[in-house]
């Protein structure tokens, strides 16, 4: 795609921008997207990233579908509709994940090329979850330990399998 | 120890540990993004909610263990010159040194852990240290988080991990930065070419203070972008793989540099190093670019009989709010580069 205002270098900046709920796209070259956000009163270096990813969030720029409309509804926690997070960038509270679960899957998707945490889990909320994480990593390495037949580490990962598969039931038969 | 001592120190005690690769990597930062349940998130929140998460906060300080011996302080409670001296020493962003709200710091005393509190997420806890020791820093970072959820109901869901105000954090929470020094890749021009090419690798690239600034004094943050899906020693040890190679292009470029002319290179190191030591007059931009340059002679071993600490000493001390402290009123911007040549001068004059 060539840029759209000197018709000549290719167009490596896209800009999204939502006014009002009016949504305007542009698809310049560095050199242009320079003046133009001079223009609008922005700089690069001072761009914001919430806005412009507010930008990004315009339903069909995320999918390349119409995608879901922005439903009229509110978080019931926080009171914040998706159209609020479209323009800010930001969701309200912790329940807003829920709330726009669906709207938020394909922006997890574009931003993260992921929609499933695999990393840490709090003490105290999830020990079980955990555990069960745990294991399967260690699971995983005494598989690789006896294809490589390396044998003492292996016994030594068995050993903590047990140990954290007796807590995991003791978890269990406790609550 | 009080914050007043804290901000009294010329150097953040942290700076002062010597990291490995400390030729290029100058410091390495874990960044971990946390949210307390059912409570809205900053932007949002009115000012008894917000107060609620300070007080939740502070209630869960004073009580661990673990956090035992970390300072507490209210943004309010500063002055807008403390709080930025906490801004220029890396302990609170832009956003959490402006005026208004109800917001927090929390600190430990060698200044190697701060947890913001109301900045964008309700908790944003960080941890600095010299030279590339993402790991070391993780580990810091992992246990404070740990402390704090013992007292504190975190927004997490199986599903997407840390719930955070901006999708972009979600999932881990974490930001893992590693600061590199690479005088030699930009005057080689190969900078823009490196910069595209972590991004395809999913890292980006941004100035001294973060987002939003320039790259000053040929110094760049690397970060990764990506929060979901991976755990965290993952995107440490990707992160690490990909800083890994321009460490090692740096290094290369460097020795290019000598190879090629020698002369040019040494008179650049030596024009800097006499300009700074000589100068009455120096602003801010000067002062980064020369000491960009006497570093990198430090290095390669041109300049001898300076530490190469001195970089990141004088980054710090010579931005406004630390000059203006050791003068204690307020400078004009002609008052703060004289005061800054002044400064410079005696503290890069230790060679006889």
């Amino acid at each position: 795609m060539l840029c759209e205002q000197c018709k000549q270098a290719p167009a490596t900046v896209h800009i999204t921008q939502v006014v009002n709920d009016v949504r305007r796209e542009m698809h310049l070259c560095e050199q242009c997207a320079a003046q133009v956000t001079g223009d609008l009163g922005l700089s690069w270096p001072t761009f914001s990233f919430n806005k412009l990813l507010g930008g990004l969030l315009a339903p069909d720029s995320v999918t390349g579908l119409a995608g879901a409309p922005a439903t009229g509804g509110r978080c019931p926690n926080c009171g914040l509709s998706f159209a609020d997070y479209r323009r800010m960038g930001l969701l309200g509270c912790s329940q807003c994940y829920e709330t726009f679960d669906r709207q938020l899957e394909p922006v997890l998707r574009r931003l993260h090329g992921n929609t499933v945490h695999t990393g840490k889990v709090p003490l105290r909320q999830a020990g079980r979850l955990r555990i069960e994480r745990e294991l399967e990593r260690l699971r995983q390495e005494l598989q690789e330990a006896i294809g490589k037949e390396e044998y003492e580490r292996a016994a030594v990962l068995r050993d903590r399998i047990r140990m954290l598969e007796k807590q995991q039931q003791s978890a269990r038969s406790g609550g | 120890m009080s914050l007043r001592d804290i901000l009294s120190r010329p150097v953040s005690q942290w700076m002062k540990g010597q990291g490995p690769d400390r030729d290029v990597a100058l410091g390495s930062r874990i960044r971990l993004a946390r949210n307390l349940r059912g409570l809205p998130f900053p932007a949002v929140a009115d000012e008894h909610q917000a107060a609620e998460v300070v007080r939740q906060v502070r209630e869960a300080v004073s009580q661990s263990p673990e956090l035992r011996g970390m300072l507490f302080v209210p943004m309010e409670s500063l002055s807008p010159l403390e709080r930025q001296l906490l801004l220029e020493r890396h302990l609170i962003s832009p956003d959490h040194a402006r005026e208004g709200g109800r917001k927090a710091v929390v600190l430990r005393e060698d200044e190697a852990v701060s947890v913001m509190v109301n900045e964008e997420d309700h908790l944003r806890i960080q941890a600095l240290m010299p030279g590339l020791q993402l790991a070391a820093a993780w580990e810091l970072a992992d246990k404070v988080d740990d402390a704090l959820e013992q007292y504190l109901p975190y927004a997490f869901s199986e599903q997407r991990g840390y719930l955070t105000a901006c999708p972009t954090n979600v999932g881990t929470g974490l930001r893992a930065s590693l600061m590199l020094h690479l005088p030699a890749l930009v005057s080689t021009g190969q900078i823009n070419r490196i910069i595209q090419a972590v991004g395809r690798f999913g890292l980006v690239v941004r100035g001294l203070y973060g987002e939003g600034t320039q790259a000053l004094g040929n110094i760049f943050q690397f970060s990764n972008q990506v929060t979901l899906g991976h755990t965290e020693s993952d995107i440490i040890q990707h992160l690490i793989n990909v800083t890994r190679q321009v460490i090692d292009q740096e290094r290369e470029a460097r020795q290019m540099l000598l190879r090629r002319d020698k002369m040019a290179l040494e008179d650049r190191v030596a024009r800097a190093y006499g300009t700074l030591a000589h100068a009455r007059v120096v602003s801010s931009q000067e002062a980064l670019q020369m000491l960009s340059d006497v570093r990198l002679g430090i290095d390669l071993g041109i300049l001898d009989g300076l530490k190469p600490e001195i970089l990141q000493e004088l980054l710090v001390a010579i931005r406004p709010a630390h000059l203006q402290m050791r003068t204690g009123r307020e400078l004009s911007p002609a008052e703060r580069d004289v005061l800054r040549a002044a400064l410079i001068r005696e503290r890069i004059a230790v060679r006889s």
